[in-house]
């Protein structure tokens, strides 16, 4: 009799496993379809866009939906590809997993604070640039750091392996870096003061300082220090599709949707649209 | 190999290790003491000593370390300014020993106190009959027994603080976890062999500390 | 439990009870002290500001970040349960097995996987394996398989004691009765071992569903990726989501552990249990085996 108790109750938990596993393991079931987004977006008319989750201003999610800059810039491509907003479908990458899953083609497109490098085009294609950021610091309104040389002793925090982290580990060696595994974590930190500057992207940087609940607390320097080109990653072999995506940025830049996409999100704060520069637009391979 | 021949990445390597090294080193420490404590708090006539133990054990045991180590960074160190080096790596080092020695206590505490349920309950009443006190029945009496006792399970226990010391990379301390990360994110070609590398020291180190421990633990063993 | 921790000392007379209240007092006014001085220093920081806090008594806070994040802890630890049961098992079993080829093998298995870390198997696992298969590896599979091949390895180990506990005289009664050896592992041994090895299993079962946490690592969306670090991306509130998420996993598994607790107390009620593990003197300390797991 205990038995077969027994059998009942590991009956029902296997029950429960196969729902969980239902709900959970659901996401792989797009990867053998057409080779190219441009035959994925005309036949299925859905695409998979992968985005930053954490990142206000570009892309932050917000209850189910996401918003930002890189958002309003996926948007535009999936138009430009006739795919409907409704067949769109955003999914949370981090930098660590973002090359994984072009390769792997869990995301069809990845719009996510991607900086075009040589590395990183080995394995995958990247059109655009369609905006150039430069390495920057935020730090509190009343700090006295004017740039990366008056970093010597202080604290500075990014993302452990992440690319301006290992700037500064490189060109300025007298600072003391701090890392961790989100920015959030870095701006928390800075808000506590328990580190002197947060350095990324001056983008990034601005979203979190344009927030209301650090407004008038942090001030972005000002003063970059590198170039980091934006691409849209697409799978290294989608020639045409990274070239079909350069096509449809040339013309966001002149029927003013990506000026639009810029005043609707990081604009916000006042900072005018920059300039998308169209013969930039060369990283297709 | 060719990963391997590179110094750069050999350096990574070697200061992961040693970090994890040290990391494990201070925290058996910290652990060891922190979870007799404990274990002696547990099983204590005061009431308030009982109640303070069995709640470190449910707090600390239920909660994921990576938490935990965040809350020594953001707790102990943004919000109570407890900064013990001026050093911003030896400072996140200690951090993370106090954060896996926390973890790892209650742990210990339990170990010991159910090694404490193995010594026979006639030890404890002969050494209340000539009147020790508890102090004396537990540190002379009944902790020798079960610390021979618990050797097995202690040994798995600070085996897995080894493993565990890679979380405290996540406040940035350099250590194996971080380290592999880094070498496979800048040699996206060479996954295996670097896995195989850093899997393969932990378990060199580890499997034959295991079984000494076994050993150990059947050397020791109270024969009854 | 209870009968030896009052074995340690005398029933409280009238001078002990008026020292344990004193005492009582006084280290309770301590405790307080240092917590009331711990929530000032975070006052000092702000922490608990209202703004920080607000988001919490929202409802679209729970089902957009919260809820998700814990779902996929316990889709992800559920599934990751099973399997490493069921691996526990099998590998057991082939430990013990009268064939070098089949015993040795799992033993290097179980071995290997006991001590490489998990951080380092699931990077690996969602990274390193997609070369062999060409096959994409959602995260949700990276951290379900790593989570069951270190859990089930320990797991495996636990079921292996748990079955040398069984006495020899009832495999020994199962060949007499003409049982063979499947039948008597089927029959008779893994039933009594389980029911010894349960706290051990439980405990085990609760190093998993925190363990889930590390699925950050490759970006799977669970109680931290969600909870702390998207929510605290929105609302600027990374502590007070952190505090919120540890509550909500020692909750989990304390009712885990509870729920254990009440299956070892029916067993032991019922007085089927092979025979109490407090008494197995040779294997390497079984009910302390219970707290060793991490």
């Amino acid at each position: 009799m205990r038995i077969t108790r027994l059998t009942a109750v590991a009956g029902v938990f296997a029950l429960a496993m196969t729902a969980a596993a239902c709900g959970g393991g659901d996401d792989d079931s797009k990867s053998g379809s057409a080779s190219g987004i441009v035959g994925k977006a005309s036949s299925d008319k859905k695409l998979v866009f992968g985005v930053k989750a954490d990142q206000p201003g570009l892309g932050l999610q917000t209850g189910g939906t996401y918003a930002g800059f890189d958002i309003e810039i996926a948007k535009i491509v999936a138009k430009g590809l006739g795919v409907p907003e409704t067949g769109i479908e955003y999914k949370t990458t981090v930098s660590a997993n973002r090359e994984p899953f072009i390769q792997q083609g869990q995301v069809d497109v990845v719009i996510a604070t991607y900086t075009i490098n040589d590395e990183r085009k080995k394995v995958v294609n990247f059109a655009g640039p369609y905006y150039v950021a430069g390495q920057d610091l935020l730090v509190p309104i009343a700090s006295t750091i004017t740039g990366p040389e008056a970093l010597a002793g202080k604290k500075v925090c990014s993302v452990s392996g992440s690319t301006p982290a290992k700037r500064i580990q490189t060109d300025y060696k007298d600072a003391k870096l701090q890392q961790f595994d989100s920015y959030s974590k870095c701006v928390t930190a800075l808000a506590a003061g328990s580190v002197d500057a947060v350095t990324t992207d001056d983008i990034i940087l601005a979203g979190y300082a344009a927030q209301d609940q650090y407004a008038g607390k942090f001030k972005v320097v000002g003063k970059k220090f590198s170039d980091e080109p934006y691409g849209i990653g697409v799978k290294k072999s989608d020639t045409e599709g990274c070239n079909k995506i350069n096509e449809i940025l040339k013309a966001s830049a002149t029927d003013g949707s990506y000026t639009a996409a810029w005043n609707n999100t990081l604009g916000k704060s006042g900072t005018p649209a920059p300039e998308l520069d169209v013969t930039k637009l060369t990283n297709c391979a | 190999m060719d990963v391997f021949s590179d110094s750069a990445n050999i350096d990574t390597y070697v200061t992961g290790f040693l970090w994890i090294l040290k990391l494990t080193a201070a925290a058996t420490v910290g652990a060891l003491v922190l979870g007799v404590l404990l274990a002696g708090m547990r099983v204590s006539p005061i009431p308030v000593l009982r109640g303070f133990g069995t709640a470190w054990v449910n707090t600390f045991r239920n909660t994921p370390l990576t938490l935990i180590v965040f809350f020594c960074y953001f707790g102990l160190y943004s919000a109570l300014s407890l900064e013990l080096s001026d050093d911003i790596d030896t400072n996140n080092y200690w951090l993370g020993v106090i954060g896996l020695s926390v973890y790892t206590a209650a742990f210990v505490c339990e170990a010991i106190r159910s090694g404490i349920n193995t010594v026979p309950v006639g030890q404890a009443e002969a050494a209340r009959a000539i009147g020790m006190s508890f102090i004396q029945t537990l540190t002379l009496i009944v902790l020798p027994q079960a610390g021979r006792a618990v050797v097995a399970p202690l040994g798995s226990i600070f085996i897995a603080l080894a493993k565990n010391a890679t979380i405290v990379g996540t406040i940035g301390l350099m250590e194996s976890s971080s380290a592999m990360k880094e070498l496979i994110n800048a040699n996206g070609d060479a996954v295996f062999p670097i896995f195989f590398v850093f899997a393969g020291t932990f378990a060199i180190f580890l499997i034959p500390t295991g079984y000494a421990f076994g050993w150990l633990a059947n050397r020791l063993a109270v024969k009854r | 439990m209870s009968v030896t921790d009052a074995v340690l000392y005398d029933h409280p007379g009238p001078r002990a009870k008026i020292r344990n209240r004193i005492l009582t007092v006084v280290l309770g006014i301590a405790m307080l002290a240092v917590l009331y001085w711990i929530y000032t220093k975070f006052d000092d920081k702000n922490q608990w500001a209202g703004p920080l806090w607000k988001p919490f008594l929202e409802g679209e806070t729970w089902t957009s970040y919260i809820l998700p994040g814990l779902w996929g802890t316990v889709s992800a630890a559920a599934v990751a349960m099973v399997l490493s049961l069921v691996f526990g098992v099998i590998f057991a079993v082939g430990r013990l097995s009268d064939h070098w080829w089949l015993s040795i093998p799992a033993g290097a298995v179980v071995e290997f996987f006991r001590a490489v870390p998990l951080l380092l198997m699931m990077f690996f696992i969602f990274f390193g394996i997609p070369f062999l298969t060409e096959e994409p590896m959602p995260p949700f599979w990276a951290v379900v398989i790593s989570l069951t091949l270190y859990n089930g390895s320990v797991l495996a180990e636990a079921f292996r004691a748990g079955i040398k506990s069984v006495p020899t005289g009832q495999s020994e009664a199962g060949y007499a009765i003409g049982m063979r050896k499947n039948l008597v592992m089927r029959e008779i041994l893994i039933p009594q071992a389980a029911r010894a090895m349960l706290p051990v299993i439980v405990s085990q079962l609760v190093v998993l569903v925190k363990d889930t946490a590390l699925g950050y690592i490759i970006g799977y969306t669970e109680l931290l990726q969600d909870g702390v670090n998207t929510l605290g991306a929105n609302f600027g509130n990374t502590v007070a989501a952190a505090i919120v998420a540890a509550i909500i996993y020692i909750v989990l598994n304390a009712s885990l552990t509870f729920f254990a607790g009440y299956l070892e107390r029916r067993t032991r009620r019922t007085g089927r249990a092979p025979r109490s593990p407090k008494t197995a003197p040779v294997t390497t300390g079984t009910v302390a085996d219970g707290a060793a797991t991490i």
